[in-house]
């Protein structure tokens, strides 16, 4: 068991915003979250993080309270992916994924061979080695995502969450990046997203977690838990949900119902 | 690489310059095959033969003075830069969490109570490092927030607080003898410095910046934002607040040395960053560097330009306006 979370409420320092969350992210599976606007759902990655502390419950990291853990053991085990915000100063993206070698050293060292290695490797398997030495705040947004991956990847932990992953990016590299999720999990990652596209969990989830009010509304495999019902539970709105057939297979769309 | 060694190649190049500028001009000139016998004399024991009135101009009179203002200038643009890349924000100032108002209450009162220079300069420090522990304090009371938008904020309130004490010291002041030196001290100056202020405040200096060199990794992570400073694995409360500490003893020794002198830690670090990048290993001694020889530059300036000497905060504001401009345009590209 990689990242679980244990009859776990979370929120701000006096104020509770959801309560009673249990699950977990096994090693090599995608975990989508899905769930509206204002349901918590990045206060609810903070505290699985370790940067809000639980108001009850715990968070485990392979078996380990996380609470018990420092920054840097629990930054080695565990990498976040944040959204992709511009930072002020032009690192470039070479040295944007150098940090994430942080929590493997020391207050006073600096990165020596083999984290420049972990961050060469990290940059090579994501597919941006042509961009390690571009300004971080001059690339577009989808290279910049694709940075923070690999940022994430030097790390080295076992386990990724990453908060919107494909917010604000274009339909080409919304897909590269779910794809690199994809193959992420197949390299043995275990990998919890948060996306509002239900579409995105079809494609490359194994698992999906609805959160509503603070409090999980269904979780399971995409099929049995994206349905028409527990959308319209989720987002107030009318959908269809179909079948397609698709060369390899069958898949699920959504499709919003037309106005009447 | 290559572009780090060059840059700090050319802010190595730009003090040297104005270092021997500095030492050449004044009312009385010295050559530089004079100043390089008397220098070479005072390391190798051996005697240079020059005048004597030009060994003490070089060793007593520019000598202190030149040092004083390397000094100055890299504590304020290495404070500048530690600042700016803790705040995440290019405009911020080494005053940002008011220590050179403090400072400013500590010599003024200082000079309202008639003690000499030492004190003065001790009461100066001892205010700076006062202010920011009030900020400090004060940001710390409320938790669960922003803790940078905290300390900006804290920091304007107890500028504000920190100015009107400053003003009231100078309403009691006597109109003839205080109220002059205080303004002037506020205007700051070097034109008094001495060795021995020297000797009392470059090693605080030196204090300040080892922390923030070794730790200019995690500055730079740091420099992200403080949630992903945290999931980076980095202590950033913890980093803040001896980055805060160090920022703040060096400004405060600088500024008890000089008196107030703003715009160097502003501008410097923005031309560091253009020669070597944001990352902090190098960005702290290209701003060092930059810094010491742009306010050398200016002191020359300041007691050359006119019959009398100009306050160094004035014509740090001169300058610095019109090359702030100039960096702005220049650096937008590459920080917006």
């Amino acid at each position: 068991m990689s990242l679980a979370a244990e009859s776990l409420a979370y929120g701000w320092p006096g104020r509770t915003i959801g309560r009673g969350l249990s699950f977990a992210i096994e090693p090599g599976e995608v975990v989508a979250l899905l769930g509206p606007n204002g349901t918590g759902k990045t206060t609810l990655i903070r505290t699985l993080l370790g940067l809000l502390a639980p108001h009850a419950g715990r968070v485990t990291i392979e078996g380990r309270d996380l609470a018990r853990l420092s920054r840097a053991e629990a930054a080695r085990r565990l990498a976040y992916v944040p959204q992709a915000v511009p930072s002020p100063f032009p690192f470039t993206v070479a040295e944007v994924v150098l940090m994430g070698r942080a929590a493997h050293l020391g207050p006073f060292s600096r990165p020596g061979r083999r984290d420049r290695a972990a961050a060469e490797a990290a940059i090579a398997r994501v597919g941006i080695a042509h961009l390690a030495d571009r300004p971080f705040t001059a690339v577009s947004g989808g290279e910049r995502q694709l940075t923070l991956i690999a940022r994430a990847l030097a790390q080295g932990g076992r386990v990724m969450v990453l908060d919107e992953p494909t917010a604000s990016l274009d339909f080409g590299n919304q897909v590269r990046v779910l794809e690199l999720i994809a193959s992420l999990a197949r390299d043995g990652a275990g990998v919890l997203f948060t996306t509002h596209d239900p579409d995105h969990a079809f494609l490359v989830a194994d698992r999906v977690l609805l959160l509503k009010d603070g409090t999980l509304l269904a979780a399971g495999t995409p099929r049995e838990t994206i349905t028409e019902e527990t959308l319209y539970a989720l987002y107030g709105v009318g959908v269809r949900i179909v079948e397609v057939a698709d060369g390899a297979g069958r898949r699920l769309v959504c499709l919003p119902r037309a106005a009447a | 690489m290559s572009r780090s060694v060059f840059g700090l190649s050319v802010a190595l190049t730009a003090l040297l310059g104005a270092i021997l500028l500095a030492f050449s001009v004044g009312r009385f000139p010295v050559s530089p095959a004079d100043l390089a016998a008397v220098l070479w004399g005072l390391f190798s024991g051996a005697e240079h033969g020059r005048p004597a009135a030009v060994a003490t101009v070089i060793l007593s009179v520019r000598g202190p003075r030149v040092l004083a203002a390397v000094a100055v200038g890299a504590a304020l643009a290495s404070a500048g830069a530690a600042y700016q890349a803790l705040f995440r924000n290019p405009l911020v100032s080494p005053d940002i969490l008011g220590v050179s108002t403090g400072a400013s209450v500590g010599a003024a009162l200082g000079i309202l109570l008639g003690r000499d220079l030492a004190v003065i300069q001790l009461l100066a420090f001892l205010g700076g490092l006062v202010a920011v522990g009030c900020v400090v304090g004060a940001a710390s009371l409320f938790r669960g927030h922003d803790p940078i938008l905290l300390l900006v904020l804290a920091g304007i309130a107890v500028g504000a607080l920190f100015g009107a004490v400053v003003s009231l010291i100078k309403v009691v002041a006597d109109p003839y003898n205080q109220l002059p030196a205080i303004t002037f001290w506020l205007l700051g100056s070097l034109s008094g410095t001495v060795a021995r202020d020297l000797a009392g405040t470059a090693p605080v200096i030196l204090a300040g910046l080892v922390p923030l060199a070794l730790l200019s990794f995690r500055i730079d992570v740091v420099s992200l934002g403080e949630e992903e400073a945290r999931a980076l694995g980095v202590e950033a409360g913890r980093v803040r607040l001896i980055v805060i500490l160090c920022a703040t003893v060096i400004t405060a020794s600088a500024v008890s040395l000089s008196g107030t002198i703003g715009w160097v830690g502003l501008v410097v670090p923005h031309m560091a960053r253009f020669l070597v990048g944001p990352g902090f290993a190098r960005l702290l001694p290209a701003s060092a560097l930059l810094g010491g020889g742009f306010l050398l530059l200016v002191d020359t300036l300041a007691r050359t330009a006119a019959r009398i000497e100009i306050p160094l905060g004035v014509l740090t504001a001169f300058v610095g306006t019109p090359v702030f401009v100039w960096v702005l345009a220049r650096a937008r590209r590459s920080w917006s």
